[in-house]
């Protein structure tokens, strides 16, 4: 199934008989497999680019190569880094704007700027019954109403399927510098991130690779901005750490493939075992690897993620025990979840909004629980 | 404005439920008639009406069984923290609990490696500021009213405040909260990582309006201070010019911590009150930056430069802490300066940045045909309007008037694609409202999630949703009773 409208989608939606598994562009697939696909590529088009207000607002199938193209013209670009998960997952394809905000996918600078929920600024989708509903609107301020625009973020397609979203976006910074500390043990870099990260000088990605591009541990801090205050800030940040021996790298391309690098998790890729995705806080990452104890790991959010690539079938999630966060397995079967456990009322809660949202059960059956 | 009925049954049950709620809470409930009128309303003033009792819990399991006895008795419950709500978001009903936090401020863990603060939802904001300043920390978001507004009020009304534009509103920094349902349930939502793992509860309990559960603690983000800030002043003759300004601002890269725009009426007036000595022009910009001595001139070279090819009519750049000071005294007296002439109401709507010269042109069209003075101060960055309609109170039918010329000028906002409130939240005061900007489905889907988490519909009735859409929901709750 195909629809070329919104309209078309609903229709879709209230004459299902069976299961349906919603699909962007097919690069990152949930649930169980089982379902007629339901394929959102027809809902494409930028609807709306407004530069000097900070929006977008397009198709939930919209490319988002087309969408960082359109914004790239203008200086400007989806500041939440929407990773790639082409690499890690083996899969192809062209990702849609819908998948990303349905998955909540964002990248280092989550930690700085936020996620991809913090940057939607409304939606529009068709719940289970094939109502179309609206939440949120085009303005960066609106608390009209209940936010339904956070919860359809990384809803995963479970509450509804997204027919279109408005996100804001911001410019394009003129320069980045990263700042890289060789050698540091995983409990020596996040106390550096930490350093950096509790510094004002507005850190806006902060990882951890044991084995990085070179074979031994690097630890990388990334400044943005105008580039007068870049290298201030990167100068200024690499005397806070005294003794210890740090490069900076400004130069672009380089500046920007590391943390591409990071933000696909590419040094995972191809790469035999599981992939697991932890969140956590961020001084507790080397404690819970060491509970891991992973083929192989890296830091990004400052030690608040950890990518931990783990042989096949390991439950990662009993290793690590009762944590502040919560472990999701990216790739690989078995039989443990993917999604992790919640506590009793957060999964009765979930339960009944999903029963709500779709009383047949249809969308995207499988996924979450 | 219309409420519905109180409940008969339960106000006739006074002495009973106050006995239950005194033996969960010894000592912590007032419900003498004359003590209770203290909470009878909250900055919207214009609405008043003393609640059955007030509980004042310390702890949340004290705030579980009060909802429990609540529950089971099927008394409304009217969450508060320091009732600062402008749009009536905690006025009782005169059937209901007012559950207040004010005595929950403690701070209950700071972490500066992980950079959160967790607190009881009592405290004010301000304070959460000040538990952690010392230590060049801060929290970012800073509603006006940050000397005397709760956390708790904050995160149901996702409030924002001066430095939104750069470091987001509430949603955006609060990293989890405890939250005890109608029924007793405590549930923890979120934490100190980031990121749900399933639904976003937490996003969704972020500006629900204490119709969702009562959040006791909450875990925030804090950032480290920058180095420093300064404003700039920018006068022109034109909103239009004014409005092109900021677009081009934000399309240059710069990111300000706030762009304020004031308009003739509001400049004349906070003028007149503050001395701050701004020039008598149409339109008045004040942009600041942060970062250290040498960041911050490096962009305010760019902002000014593209000040200057609009042609403004005065420019001024703060060179020390005074003249940053009296930039801004204006503007922080904008209230203050509008109380002094008369009676005023303030609105909250957003409109697309670009919308702006339009939206003023047709507000000071409408203020004519009211016959009512209307001022604009706002956060232009983000398009959130604050326009300030005077009136005096004790003439008879210009309240009326008053909420009339508000409810146009709202309408508009969402017309030109925004909404009808940015910060302040529906409440009572933009419930009736809401059909304007959403259609009966879309607002089915939120009431939804109420039935969720508050399916006997007891918590803060009568608010956020159109009581003719909240109707059938509310006459079954009592028919089951
Ligand atoms: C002079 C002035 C300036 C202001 N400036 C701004 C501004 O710049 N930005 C802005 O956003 N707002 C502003 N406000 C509005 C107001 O201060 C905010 O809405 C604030 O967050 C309310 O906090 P409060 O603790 O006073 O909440 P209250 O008024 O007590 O309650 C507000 C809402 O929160 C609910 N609530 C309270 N406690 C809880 C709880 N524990 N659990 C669940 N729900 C609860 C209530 O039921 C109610 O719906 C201003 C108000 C004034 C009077």
């Amino acid at each position: 199934m195909r629809p070329g409208s919104e309209a078309e989608l609903a229709e879709m939606v209230r004459d299902a008989t069976g299961g349906l598994r919603v699909r962007g562009g097919g690069t990152r697939p949930v649930g169980s497999g089982a379902g007629e696909v339901l394929d959102t590529t027809g809902l494409s088009g930028i609807h709306l680019y407004e530069p000097g207000a900070l929006t977008v607002v397009a198709g939930a199938g919209t490319p988002l190569s087309e969408i960082e193209r359109r914004l790239d013209a203008e200086g400007q670009r989806l500041a939440f880094e929407p990773m790639d998960h082409r690499g890690l997952l083996g899969t192809s394809g062209d990702s849609t704007i819908g998948g990303v905000v349905a998955a909540n996918v964002s990248g280092p600078r989550r930690i700085q700027a936020g996620a991809c929920r913090d940057f939607l600024l409304g939606v529009r989708f068709v719940d289970g019954q094939g109502t179309v509903i609206k939440n949120g609107g085009r303005v960066m301020k609106n608390v009209t109403g209940y936010d339904l625009v956070k919860l359809m973020a990384g809803s995963r397609g479970t509450l509804g399927v997204l027919s279109e979203v408005s996100l804001k976006v911001l410019p394009k910074p003129e320069a980045a510098a990263t700042i890289l500390f060789d050698g540091l043990d995983d409990a020596q870099a996040v106390r550096a991130m930490a350093r950096g990260l509790g510094s004002p000088f507005d850190v806006t990605g902060a990882a951890h690779l044991p084995e990085g591009p070179e074979g031994h541990p690097v630890t990388l801090l990334r400044v943005e901005g105008f580039s007068g205050s870049v290298d201030y800030r990167a100068d200024t940040m690499a005397k806070l750490f005294g003794a210890l021996p740090v490069r900076v790298e400004r130069d672009p391309v380089r500046v920007a493939q590391l943390w591409t690098d990071i933000r696909d998790v590419t040094s995972m890729k191809g790469a035999n075992g599981d992939v697991w995705r932890i969140s956590c806080k961020p001084s507790d990452a080397p404690a819970l690897v060491e509970a891991l104890d992973p083929t192989s790991h890296i830091f990004d959010w400052g030690g608040g993620l950890i990518w931990a690539l783990m042989p096949e079938g390991t439950d990662a999630r009993t290793r690590l025990g009762m944590i502040d966060g919560h472990a999701t397995r990216v790739r690989g079967a078995g039989t443990t979840p993917v999604f992790p456990p919640e506590s009793a009322p957060v999964a009765a809660l979930t339960r009944a909004i999903r029963q709500r949202f779709d009383p047949r059960g249809i969308l995207n059956p499988g996924s979450f629980h | 404005m219309q409420m519905p009925e109180p409940n008969a049954a339960v106000i006739a049950r006074k002495a009973r439920i106050v006995e239950m709620l005194e033996a969960a809470l010894p000592g912590g409930i007032i419900h003498d008639e004359a003590e209770v009128r203290a909470y009878e309303c909250d900055a919207l003033t214009a609405y008043r009406c003393p609640p059955l009792a007030v509980a004042l819990p310390s702890s949340t399991e004290q705030v579980s069984a009060l909802l429990k006895i609540c529950h089971d008795e099927g008394v409304p419950v009217v969450p508060r923290g320091a009732g600062t709500s402008l749009a009536g978001g905690s006025l009782p009903t005169a059937d209901s609990l007012i559950l207040g936090v004010a005595r929950m401020a403690e701070v209950l863990e700071t972490d500066y490696d992980n950079r959160f603060i967790r607190v009881q939802t009592g405290r004010t904001n301000l304070s959460v500021t000040g538990a952690v300043a010392e230590d060049g920390f801060f929290y970012a978001p800073d509603p006006s009213s940050q000397l005397a507004c709760a956390i708790a009020g904050n995160i149901a009304m996702n409030s924002g405040g001066a430095h939104c534009l750069k470091y987001g509103v509430t949603t955006n920094n609060l990293m989890g909260v405890t939250l005890v349902l109608m029924d007793g349930t405590v549930v923890e939502l979120g934490g100190a990582h980031l990121d749900a793992g399933g639904l976003d509860l937490l996003g969704v309990i972020c500006g629900s309006e204490g119709q969702l559960g009562v959040v006791t603690e909450a875990t925030l983000r804090i950032l480290h201070q920058p180095e420093g800030a300064r404003p700039v002043l920018i006068g022109y003759d034109s909103n239009e010019v004014a409005g092109a300004c900021v677009s081009d601002i934000i399309k240059a890269g710069v990111l300000p911590v706030a762009i304020e725009f004031m308009d003739r009426p509001c400049i004349r007036a906070t003028d007149a009150f503050s001395g701050a000595g701004y020039p008598d022009c149409e339109a008045l910009l004040i942009v600041e930056v942060e970062g250290s001595d040498a960041e911050i001139d490096e962009q305010l070279q760019k902002i000014t430069a593209i000040a200057r090819r609009h042609n403004p009519v005065e420019l001024r750049e703060a060179t020390d802490a005074d003249e940053a000071a009296r930039i801004w005294l204006g503007r922080k007296s904008a209230f203050g300066a509008m109380g002094s002439i008369n009676d005023y109401m303030c609105l909250d709507g957003t409109i697309p940045v670009n919308e702006l010269p339009y939206v003023l042109k047709r507000i000071s069209e409408m203020s004519k045909e009211f016959g009512l003075e209307v001022a604009n101060v706002f956060h232009a960055g983000d398009g959130n309007m604050h326009p300030l309609i005077l009136f005096n109170a004790n003439e008879a039918g210009q309240l009326e008037l008053c909420e009339d010329l508000g409810a146009e000028i709202l309408k508009l906002c969402v017309e030109v694609g925004g909404c009808l409130t940015g910060e302040h939240g529906v409440g009572v005061e933009k419930r009736d409202l809401m059909h304007h900007q959403y259609a009966p489905q879309d607002l089915e889907a939120q009431m939804l999630i109420k039935d969720v988490f508050d399916p006997k519909w007891l918590l803060n009735p009568a608010k956020v949703f159109p009581l003719d859409a909240s109707n059938a929901r509310r006459t079954a709750m009592l028919a089951a009773e």
